[in-house]
């Protein structure tokens, strides 16, 4: 018996169920010297805002155990250039594509959702990077507001009816639970958990930050057991609802990890950074997990997770 | 040439004077191929607290006959990446990325050349200086550091350059003082055309100016913090000055290129220097007035100082 790695999260249909993670995959080009895109479940590409950011100072990045802090101000050419650029190349590749959205003002993601709309593209999905700043409410994080969330959420799924919205939300809150219960109310289709963790280093030589932006948001391995409690947290609550989880993700029992506590599908970030063939070596791990153990489909294990007994 | 990935092997592991390392890999096909100005980015063991690679520039390429060539890089101790590479042995293996970034343009023309490095920063001026002197231009020399002991390799450059001129700050060889003291006057003496320079930040900076002043082309190769090396995570940027002669756009603005796929290797007069955060608000401030890709989209207030983080 093969067993079957394809999943489908709210008409996203995914080959495997490992994709690349916003921003930390670019485009896809220059992961594409290294393999064959058509690997993956999928491509979140680097979030776009309706016109070009030119992201923060630096220094932008410093290492932390098992993991790193980033503060790249979403450095990005805008929804124009993925359109005219990335996606046709992307589709070239027989790549599955999910746009990624950011924004300052609620305004501003539905201008890029429209965009997005009116192309009428091969794109597979849209996410919603909320962890951004509101700059019409002092500077705010969606995210961390319910009731932000659901505006963002709202306003969006109002333009774009033809491609399932994932609303990716932020593990610094006080209930993630609370936060989900708003943006699938206001429509959302399924849920990427979790953006990065607030996080902050110093200098202790020059009694500075160790990035320009003072504080940062921490990826990688150290945050994996957040990621996995985010996950149970919403899945037990709302057990039909898709999730894509991420955090930490290395390698296959990484993945699985979280696809027990309920994701339906995983995002790999940070370890592309170290090697870009990663997303296709978990997606092969949880196969070689799943033929040892006699699963036929991967769905079978999606929040498997047992709590008693 | 695109990157690929490889399992190198140590080939050799030398010591430069009490503080530099040399490691010697057979890495083939990244051997073949890279030019000078790029670097590799290398995995240095299974260790679960740090995960990042960890960049380096080819310091040099050895021929081996019809065999793979072998690339060498050098380094000194900073932390535990290079300390784990320091323990090194022959035959033992390295995941090696590479090559990466876009290297040194060599002229057209016989050209004065003029390679200044400090530090163990100057490791790509030795596989340059190689080419250069293949292509038979002439190579004089600015070579500094802290004192004698971190001047690296200074035998080798004697031998490749024509006049070859030392500094260390505590003046236990060559001149006292820094590379940017002796910089102007060994350009005037060797008629310098072109200057190649490696090193540390405010360094290449001082290095820069000079040769703006004098009006002579400066190409500097730059070392920012790197979490890819290959050009997906936008953390290695660094600000440039463009010229933009199009349209509505025309006239100066500033991007933010990557140093690992656009550098590291970049004009020198292009780079807008910061040697430290009271410059990034000025950064800012420049690039929010900027034209042509970064014009529209620059969010100040989303950007500068410690405003919520932001992917
Ligand atoms: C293009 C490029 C070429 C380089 N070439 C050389 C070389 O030929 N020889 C050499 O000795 N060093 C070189 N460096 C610097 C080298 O990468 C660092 O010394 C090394 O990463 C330190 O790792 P560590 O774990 O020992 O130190 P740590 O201080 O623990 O490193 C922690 C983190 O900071 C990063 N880092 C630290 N210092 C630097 C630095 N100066 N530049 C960039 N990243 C840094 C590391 O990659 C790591 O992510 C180069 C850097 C770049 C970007
Ligand atoms: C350098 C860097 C840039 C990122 N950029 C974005 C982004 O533009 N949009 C977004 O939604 N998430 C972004 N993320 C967050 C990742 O998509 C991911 O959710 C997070 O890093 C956790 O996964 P990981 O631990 O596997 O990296 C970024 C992360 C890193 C490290
Ligand atoms: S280091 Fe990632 S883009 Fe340059």
């Amino acid at each position: 018996m093969t067993p079957d790695l394809a999943v489908t999260l709210a008409g996203l249909r995914l080959a495997n169920p490992v994709l690349a993670a916003s921003g930390t995959f670019g485009a896809g080009r220059e992961a594409a010297a290294f393999l064959d895109l058509k690997a993956l479940g999928g491509v979140i590409v680097k979030s776009m805002t309706l016109t070009p950011w030119s992201g923060k100072p630096t220094p932008r990045m410093c290492e932390t155990p098992s993991g790193m802090l980033n503060a790249i101000g979403i450095q990005n050419k805008g929804v124009e250039h993925f359109l005219a650029e990335d996606l046709p190349w992307l589709s070239a590749q027989d790549a599955t594509v999910v746009a990624s959205i950011a924004g300052n003002s609620v305004d501003e993601f539905v201008k890029v959702a429209h965009r997005i709309e009116a192309a009428n593209t091969s794109l597979a999905a849209v996410e919603l990077n909320i962890s951004c700043p509101n700059l019409e409410d002092r500077n705010h994080i969606f995210a961390h507001s319910a009731s932000a969330t659901a505006e963002v959420v709202r306003s969006v799924k109002a333009v774009l009816r033809s491609k399932p919205v994932f609303a990716k939300l932020s593990p610094n809150v006080t209930s993630i639970p609370l936060i989900a219960e708003s943006a699938l109310e206001a429509g959302a289709d399924g849920l990427s958990l979790i953006n990065t963790v607030f996080g902050m280093a110093v200098d202790v030589s020059t009694r500075r930050p160790k990035l320009a932006g003072g504080m940062g948001g921490l990826s990688g391995p150290a945050i994996r057991p957040i990621a996995v409690r985010a996950v149970h947290e919403v899945h037990r609550l709302w057990p039909h609802v898709p999730i894509i989880g991420q955090g930490g993700v290395q390698t296959a029992t990484d993945a699985l990890e979280l696809i027990m506590a309920g994701a339906s599908a995983v995002a790999v970030g940070t370890a592309n950074f170290v090697d870009p063939g990663a997303c296709p070596k978990v997606a092969g791990g949880i196969r070689d997990y799943m033929a040892a153990g006699g699963v036929g489909d991967v769905a079978e294990l999606v929040g498997c997770l047992k709590l008693e007994g | 040439m695109s990157p690929s990935l490889v399992a190198a092997g140590v080939f050799s592991h030398k010591k430069y004077g009490e503080n530099y390392h040399a490691l010697a890999l057979v890495a083939p096909g990244i051997g073949a191929q890279v030019e000078p100005g790029q670097f590799i980015n290398v995995s240095c063991g299974p260790n679960r607290d740090f995960i990042l690679r960890r960049p380096f520039s080819i310091f040099r390429v050895h021929e081996q006959g019809s065999a793979p060539s072998t690339i060498e890089i050098v380094f000194d101790l900073r932390g535990p990446g290079t300390r784990q590479l320091a323990a090194m042995h022959i035959h033992d293996k390295i995941d090696v990325m590479g090559p990466l970034g876009v290297g040194f343009s060599i002229p057209q023309r016989k050209a004065k050349c003029l390679l200044v490095g400090g530090g163990v920063g100057a490791a790509p001026l030795f596989f340059l200086g190689d080419r250069l002197r293949k292509d038979g231009h002439r190579i004089d020399v600015v070579l500094g550091a802290r004192n004698a002991d971190h001047l690296l390799n200074a035998m080798d450059l004697r031998r490749m350059a024509s006049v070859c001129n030392l500094t260390t700050e505590d003046g236990s060889a060559g001149a006292r003082g820094r590379v940017t003291d002796v910089l102007a006057d060994t350009m005037d003496g060797c008629g310098t055309e072109v200057v190649y320079a490696c090193g540390p930040d405010p360094m290449l900076a001082a290095v820069a100016r000079i040769c703006m002043e004098k009006k002579v082309f400066v190409q500097v190769a730059v070392e920012e913090l790197m979490a890819c090396g290959y050009g997906v995570c936008m953390t290695c940027v660094m600000p440039l000055r463009e010229r933009r002669s199009k349209g509505a756009s025309a006239g100066r603005s500033v991007v933010y290129a990557r140093t690992c796929t656009e550098g590291p290797v970049f004009n020198g007069a292009q780079v807008i220097w910061s040697s430290g955060h009271e410059h990034v608000a000025q950064d800012q401030s420049e690039l929010s007035l900027g034209g042509g890709a970064v014009r529209a989209g620059l969010q100040p207030e989303a950007g500068a100082g410690h405003g919520p983080p932001g992917n």
